[in-house]
């Protein structure tokens, strides 16, 4: 069934003794070496790392908020995304709207 | 004692119809209030019951918010609460937990009507629902190298890894990634520099939570080693996912993202 795709054992040990050499290489940083190095503006090789930040970081229910908004009714509903959809520019003549990625779908 | 056992059954059966009556009415505002509502002198509480269920809906509403903050910020407060409010009432929660809720909530974006105009807001919330999986997942720590090291080249193919419990991958049609990351960010958000899909990786090997972007391949390749696939297999599997993989690029990101804690080899 998979014919069209074979990996040998020799061209899978390369393979590890390259990505283990990789990482000798690149051995343990530092967090301050790892921050200098980003900010530097190094680009690690398997993609760039982000760090997502988030107003309570642990979640929802771990901190204690008040809730006295009235939601209860919930007619109020406006159709047009009023966040960054419509600010958020694109390459190209490719607008900030938030349609702006519908011809970009790949096929 | 069968007097007493069954004078408990009885409470038990007087709680579950109180509750049955209780429970139906909080997430639907369409619902009369139940009438079996009294204060302590007796007298009925309808108001009550519609403060406390205006607060049910509020405070998963809020929980929505506080789990997507990046999906929030892109269809701006209104629209979310409206959005959040309709997926709070068709699917309550399960879990006592809030932060477990949500899981449902991408799923429900991805067919959401309005949302449409949006093609990329389904991922983008999967990869803040990974996000917070992974900030509460279990300790422990990455694979270590050395591991990997210490198998003889000619079984390396059969070896086989045990997933990191943080361990996400977040697949996208779209730079979900990017536009995650403009988004959960405290600055204004700049301008979005690809339009390239983009599969993203969510681990957490110490303390801090981190996202990234995976190379071509990469996530046929880990979502492979997740599901128990040798690594032989699993090389194949990116390979024919995408041609332009390459194992040992890939090899050296899995281990420092830290998506894995062990690796064995099967033996015979």
């Amino acid at each position: 069934m998979s014919t069209k795709t074979f990996v040998g054992a020799a061209y899978l040990a390369s393979a590890v003794t390259a990505a283990l050499a990789t990482g000798a290489a690149a051995a343990p940083l530092s967090e301050a070496e790892v921050k200098a190095a980003m900010d530097a503006g190094m680009e690690k090789c398997y993609g760039v790392a982000l760090a997502g930040q988030n107003d309570c970081a642990a979640g929802p229910g771990t901190t204690c908020q008040g809730t006295s908004t009235v939601d209860y009714q919930g007619n109020a509903w406006k159709f047009v995304a009023g966040g960054t959809c419509e600010t958020m520019e694109l390459p190209g003549d490719r607008m900030g709207s938030p349609e702006a990625l519908d011809r970009d779908i790949p096929s | 004692m069968p007097e007493r056992v069954i004078s408990l059954a009885k409470r038990g059966r007087g709680r579950l119809a109180y509750a049955g009556a209780f429970t139906p009415p909080l997430l639907d505002p369409e619902v009369e209030e139940p009438g079996l509502i009294a204060g302590p002198n007796g007298k009925a509480a309808k108001k009550r019951y519609n403060v406390y269920r205006n607060n049910v809906t509020v405070s998963l509403v809020k929980a929505l918010a506080d789990t997507f903050p990046a999906t929030r910020r892109i269809v701006g407060e209104d629209f979310f609460r409206a959005m959040a409010r309709i997926h709070v009432r068709q699917t309550p929660p399960t879990s006592p937990l809030l932060f477990e809720y949500g899981r449902g909530f991408a799923d429900f974006i991805e067919n959401f009507e309005h949302a449409r105009t949006l093609p990329y807001l389904a991922d983008v919330a999967r990869i803040e629902r990974a996000w917070l999986d992974a900030y509460h997942a279990a300790d422990t720590g990455p694979l270590k190298p050395d591991a990997l090291a210490a198998i003889p080249p000619e079984k390396l193919s059969q070896a086989t890894f045990t997933a990191h419990p943080a361990a996400r991958v977040v697949r996208s049609r779209f730079p979900a990634v990017t536009i995650f990351a403009l988004n959960r960010q405290d600055g204004p958000v700049g301008r979005l520099e690809t339009a390239d899909p983009e599969d993203g990786l969510v681990t957490r090997p110490e303390l801090e939570v981190i996202v990234r972007r995976l190379p071509p391949g990469g996530a046929a390749f880990l979502e492979g080693l997740m599901a128990g696939k040798p690594l032989g297999e699993a090389v194949v599997a990116a390979l024919e996912d995408d041609e332009r993989f390459v194992p040992a690029a890939n090899i050296a990101g899995m281990l420092e993202a830290g998506a894995f804690t062990a690796v064995a080899v099967s033996e015979g």
